[in-house]
Order: structure tokens, then C-alpha cells, then sequence
């Protein structure tokens, strides 16, 4: 297999923003791929499999990231990624139903 | 945003009494609410909260390092403590590890944005070994205000 770099822009459309569960799906799904993946704000670079790192980002509603996959699943990667996203994580059912309680 | 500006540095617990997850989130929440002078705020409620969140999904993200959270209609401005222990909390952690370090954070319900600053704050901070190495090291409330304070200035 032939390595390959894919790269997309998405924005962060969950009003809560890229907290930690969200973060944690998409690292999930970040790990689940061989290629190496990286997500940028503005001057600050994540590794897309690190929570810790991917925390660090503070990207809230709103926020442009750029997913840059490098590897043999590359393309694959992104399009995953990418579908989390729109998607708004699955609409993060908890922080709809935590807002109301307060418990988010 | 700095931990400093987060942190509550006389609500620090350097020794924890409790090695159980859920009586040291009550314990980092009772001193927060009784420091932080968070007035007709009940802890037992708060800390029910944060254990709610804690159950969803553990915040113990690895390397001896757990940051408990919740966002809730009491607080006004994101707010933190610390608490240390030396025997090692179970917290379902990702890498099944105890951990060591606890970043308790208390957020405002209306202002998510605020809640993310605060935690890109602390993370950003966590990633650093020394800063783990010397938290995990600490015995006293001062060694903790001094490592949060090093921490701090590394940034600036």
C-alpha cells in the first residue's frame, strides 16, 4: 500500500464545542487507523490520537480545524474523521439532555 | 487563560483522606465550595453532578493524571482545585493506572467556550512531565502552589 497524505477543513458545529467526550470519540476514531493524524487551530498542532493533546485544541462552536492524515488509510481517515464532525459527534446526545440539569 | 487564574490555591488538598474516586471528588468539592466562599451552593449536590459526569465517561486520561469536571448552573466562573494522593485513586483511568493528581474544574452551565479555555489550560499544562513529575512529587499545599506557579511561568 502506498503512503498518502489527505487533508480536509471542518468546522465544529456542536454548541458545546470539542469537549472531552467528543474529543474522546474522535480520538477513538483517530486511533482506529494506521496513518498518522494531526489536527490544527490556528498555530497549535494535536496529534489526533492523544486526548491530552487534542483537549489542548479549545476549539469551540465555530471553530475551523484542519485534519491532515498521513499513510497508507489516509484518505479513509479523513472521511471518518470528517463524518464525526458534521455528524456534531452523534449530536452528543448527553450534553443536550446535561445542559437542562446542568450535569453536563 | 493561566492556572492560576482557575485555580483555587486554598482550597488545595495535598493529602487526600480517601482513595475511592467518588469520596475524593466529594472532598475536592467541599473544600472548593467552602474555600471559594460559593454562597447557596450545596456540595453534596455538586459533587453528585460531577460523579454523574465522571460515570458517563472517566476523565482519567492516563499518566497518573484525572480531571474531573462538570458544568453547572451554580458557578459563574470556571474554577479548579487540586488534591494529591500518594497511595493512588482508582479512576477507571484509560490506561487502567491509579492516579496521583486530581484537576477538579467547575464550570458555568451558560458558557461553554469558557469551560473549553479552561480546560485547554489545564491539559496544556498536564502535558508537561515536570510539571506531573513535580505535582506527583508534592507533599504540601506550598509545593503544589509552587509547581502550578513554575507551570505558569514556563508559558509566559
Amino acid at each position: 500500500m502506498s503512503k498518502s497524505t489527505h487533508e480536509i477543513e471542518v468546522e465544529i458545529r456542536n454548541p458545546e464545542g470539542l469537549h472531552m467526550r467528543p474529543a474522546m470519540q474522535f480520538v477513538d476514531l483517530a486511533n482506529s487507523f494506521q496513518s498518522e493524524i494531526s489536527v490544527c487551530h490556528q498555530d497549535v498542532r494535536a496529534d489526533a490520537k492523544s486526548i491530552m493533546q487534542m483537549t489542548m485544541l479549545a476549539a469551540t462552536c465555530g471553530t475551523r480545524l484542519k485534519i491532515t492524515a498521513v499513510g497508507p488509510d489516509a484518505d479513509r481517515a479523513i472521511q471518518g474523521l470528517r463524518g464525526l464532525v458534521e455528524n456534531k459527534f452523534v449530536d452528543d446526545p448527553q450534553a443536550a439532555v446535561g445542559e437542562k440539569e446542568g450535569t453536563v | 487563560m493561566k492556572l492560576a487564574d482557575i485555580v483555587c490555591f486554598d482550597a488545595i488538598v495535598a493529602q487526600l483522606n480517601s482513595n475511592k474516586r467518588d469520596d475524593v471528588i466529594s472532598e475536592l468539592v467541599k473544600s472548593l465550595v467552602d474555600h471559594q466562599k460559593m454562597k447557596g451552593v450545596d456540595a453534596k449536590s455538586l459533587a453528585k453532578a460531577v460523579i454523574k459526569r465522571e460515570n458517563e465517561a472517566s476523565t482519567g486520561i492516563g499518566k497518573g493524571v484525572a480531571v474531573p469536571h462538570v458544568k453547572h448552573e451554580s458557578v459563574t466562573e470556571p474554577v479548579a482545585v487540586v488534591g494529591c494522593s500518594q497511595q493512588g485513586i482508582d479512576f477507571v483511568s484509560l490506561d487502567k493506572q491509579p492516579v496521583y493528581s486530581v484537576f477538579l474544574l467547575l464550570s458555568p452551565a451558560a458558557n461553554p467556550d469558557k469551560h473549553l479555555q479552561a480546560m485547554e489550560t489545564i491539559f496544556k499544562n498536564l502535558q508537561k512531565d515536570d510539571f506531573r513529575r513535580f505535582l506527583r512529587q508534592a507533599q504540601t499545599a506550598e509545593a503544589i502552589m509552587e509547581a502550578i506557579k513554575d507551570a505558569d511561568e514556563d508559558d509566559s
